[in-house]
Parts: C-alpha cells; sequence; structure tokens
C-alpha cells in the first residue's frame, strides 16, 4: 500500500450525491520548465478550487489534453538573458502558443510572474518586464483592483473589486510603449491593476493584462498563494482574516472552472 | 576562431534602472566625472570557420529574435571580428 500524498489531482470537492462532478475530466495543465518555483502551488491552487492538475514538461511536445494552461512563477532558465526569453521556445511552448491563439474558444492560459514573462517574450502577451525601479526584489502582501472581470480567469471577480495577493519579484515592472499602453486600456485589457502604491515603476499601475480574445492573462502577483486559510496573506480585502487567512486568489481559478464546465 | 559581436542595448526611452544604480556607484570610487550609465549586453557567437554571408545573416536573425527583446531593447551592431580584435 502506498501512503503517497498526491501532488496533482485529488478529491474534488464539487461531487454530487452519485460522485460524479461537472469537473470530471476537466483537467488544468501546469508547466514546469528547469528554475520553475511555484508549479506545485499552481497545482494545488487548481485542486483547492475543484479542478484537477496535470503536471507538464516544458521539454514535451504533447499538452496532454488539458483543457487550461498555468504558466506558474520561478526563474526558468535561472532568468538568463532575460526573464522568459529561453523557455519561450521550450517545444511545449509552440503548442501552448498555438492553442491559445485562436479567439475567445481558444486554450485558456494563466501566466503568473514568470509565467508572465514567458507570455509577454511569446508575444501571447504586449509589452515587457524590466526591473523594479526601486532594484529591489519586493515580497509583500499587495492590494490589487480588477479591472475586467470578463476574461477567463476573473470571471468570478465583479469589476472594481479588489484582492490582496502575495508580490514577489525583481523585475516586475511592466513597461510598453504609450500606444500599446492606450491600446490596452481602450480595449479594457488591463485586468489587474496596483492599488494604494505602484510596487515597482509599472507603466499605468498596469499588474495584470489579457490578450484581446481575453483567454490569455499574465499578472505580475501570485493567486496560487492565497487560496487556502491557514497559508494565505494576513490580510484580505474582504475584511479582517486570521493569520495566513487570506485566500482572494481563489477566484482566478475556480473562473477558469466555471468558463470550463459552463 | 572568428566570432561575431553582437551588441545590445536598452531602448533610451526605457528607463535603465542597472545603469542608474552603476552610476551611483561611481562617485563612491571617487569618479564623478561621468553624467549617466547605461547597461547593454554583448554577444560573441563563435564560428568554426570563416564566416559566410549566411552566417551573419543568422546571427542577425538570432540577434533579432532571441538576443533582444524589441519592446525594450535595440540591437546596436551584428559585426565580424577579425582574429586579434577584442
Amino acid at each position: 500500500m502506498s501512503i503517497e500524498t498526491p501532488l496533482i489531482g485529488g478529491p474534488q470537492p464539487l461531487a454530487s450525491d452519485d460522485g460524479s462532478s461537472p469537473l470530471d475530466g476537466v483537467t488544468v495543465g501546469v508547466v514546469t520548465f528547469p528554475g520553475t518555483l511555484d508549479d506545485r502551488d499552481a497545482a494545488r491552487a487548481v485542486r483547492l478550487a475543484g479542478g484537477s492538475a496535470v503536471q507538464l514538461w516544458h521539454g514535451d511536445h504533447d499538452l496532454q489534453g488539458v483543457d487550461a494552461v498555468i504558466i506558474p512563477g520561478g526563474f526558468s532558465y535561472g532568468d538568463y538573458l532575460r526573464a522568459g526569453a529561453i523557455s519561450r521556445f521550450a517545444p511545449l511552448m509552440e503548442q501552448i502558443t498555438a492553442a491559445a491563439s485562436g479567439g475567445a474558444d481558444a486554450l485558456p492560459v494563466l501566466g503568473i510572474c514568470n509565467g508572465f514573462q514567458v507570455l509577454t517574450e511569446a508575444h501571447l502577451l504586449p509589452g515587457s518586464m524590466i526591473k523594479n525601479n526601486s532594484l529591489h526584489f519586493l515580497c509583500r502582501d499587495q492590494r490589487l483592483r480588477v479591472e475586467n472581470a470578463g476574461t477567463s480567469w476573473t470571471s468570478e471577480y465583479a469589476e472594481g473589486e479588489e484582492l490582496v495577493i502575495p508580490l514577489k519579484n525583481q523585475d516586475g515592472q511592466f513597461v510598453a510603449d504609450n500606444r500599446t499602453l492606450d491600446e490596452l486600456e481602450g480595449e479594457g485589457r488591463v485586468v489587474f491593476r496596483y492599488v494604494d502604491g505602484n510596487p515597482n515603476g509599472s507603466r499605468r499601475d498596469i499588474a495584470g493584462i489579457s490578450n484581446a480574445a481575453g483567454n490569455v492573462v499574465g499578472l505580475m502577483p501570485h493567486p496560487e498563494h492565497a487560496v487556502e486559510a491557514g497559508f494565505g496573506p494576513d490580510s484580505s480585502a474582504r475584511g479582517a482574516v486570521d493569520v495566513r487567512g487570506g485566500t482572494d486568489g481563489l477566484g482566478i481559478f475556480t473562473s477558469v472552472l466555471k468558463k470550463l464546465v459552463g | 576562431m572568428p566570432r561575431i559581436v553582437v551588441d545590445v542595448m536598452p531602448k533610451p526611452e526605457i528607463l535603465d534602472p542597472q545603469g542608474k544604480a552603476i552610476a551611483g556607484a561611481l562617485p563612491r570610487i571617487g569618479l564623478t566625472g561621468f553624467a549617466g550609465v547605461r547597461q547593454g549586453k554583448r554577444f560573441e557567437l563563435t564560428v568554426d570557420g570563416e564566416v559566410t554571408d549566411e552566417l551573419l545573416e543568422q546571427a542577425r536573425h538570432a540577434a533579432a529574435t532571441l538576443l533582444s527583446n524589441p519592446v525594450i531593447e535595440d540591437v546596436t551592431r551584428v559585426e565580424v571580428l577579425e582574429e586579434d580584435d577584442q
């Protein structure tokens, strides 16, 4: 008998009386590159939201039929050259880029932190990230505002709703030329904005953006670290919480699962 | 072996936080004559044999697609270095 604790997969809280669930067979792939750090947390967040996570290796050519993909945070390839620059050419990224580019019904893809950097390098999202204007590595709980609740990854929030989730990075300053920024604002593709102070100099306080179809979203802060009471931030935008009781990030993962079963 | 050198610099309109930090450190070693610093990257692509036009074209392609990100950086030089050049 094995007493292995499954890292990926696990119980599905949305099960109905007969044990079946609308989420049966719905899988979210979590990509691991050499140097990825938060793949386990992202897989755990998917599971806590009621879904099943599938581990994907960057060197594979097969998306294993997953219904959505998360590119998690970390330092893929040690951030060599530029953050995300080498990962962008991984064999699996070709599959993801092709599957994510088909319009509103295309594969939902979420890039968190280094994953966001990979998505900009892959041209799935515009702009780029440079070093924080303070030059410091920042690690703190960050308040954000949801500016667009119409994407595949934000439908469980209300527009204007705020959330507190951890931010931890060195290259977090989002930059793009003014024309691109105007376009993002005009098309409602600024998905998250920093509130209570801009931590890193990002243009127009932008913390996260989407592609035109809304299926690809990237953000610098980490929703997967705010999904379970006891392991989250000490604060929440919804009011006082116990120490490490913040779970404001869970809605990102329930949003995509709702979309997939809807 | 001959090398092709590729220089990449942050775009002029992009703030270069690393260059700024270096500029701030220069006075600490007594050098106050510099108004600013910008930090770029230099790549050396070594060629086994002769640098053909095709290889130079491939180096330009590498410079534009992998070695630089056109959103934040400019390729400022793609050039063959002779054996004794530095």
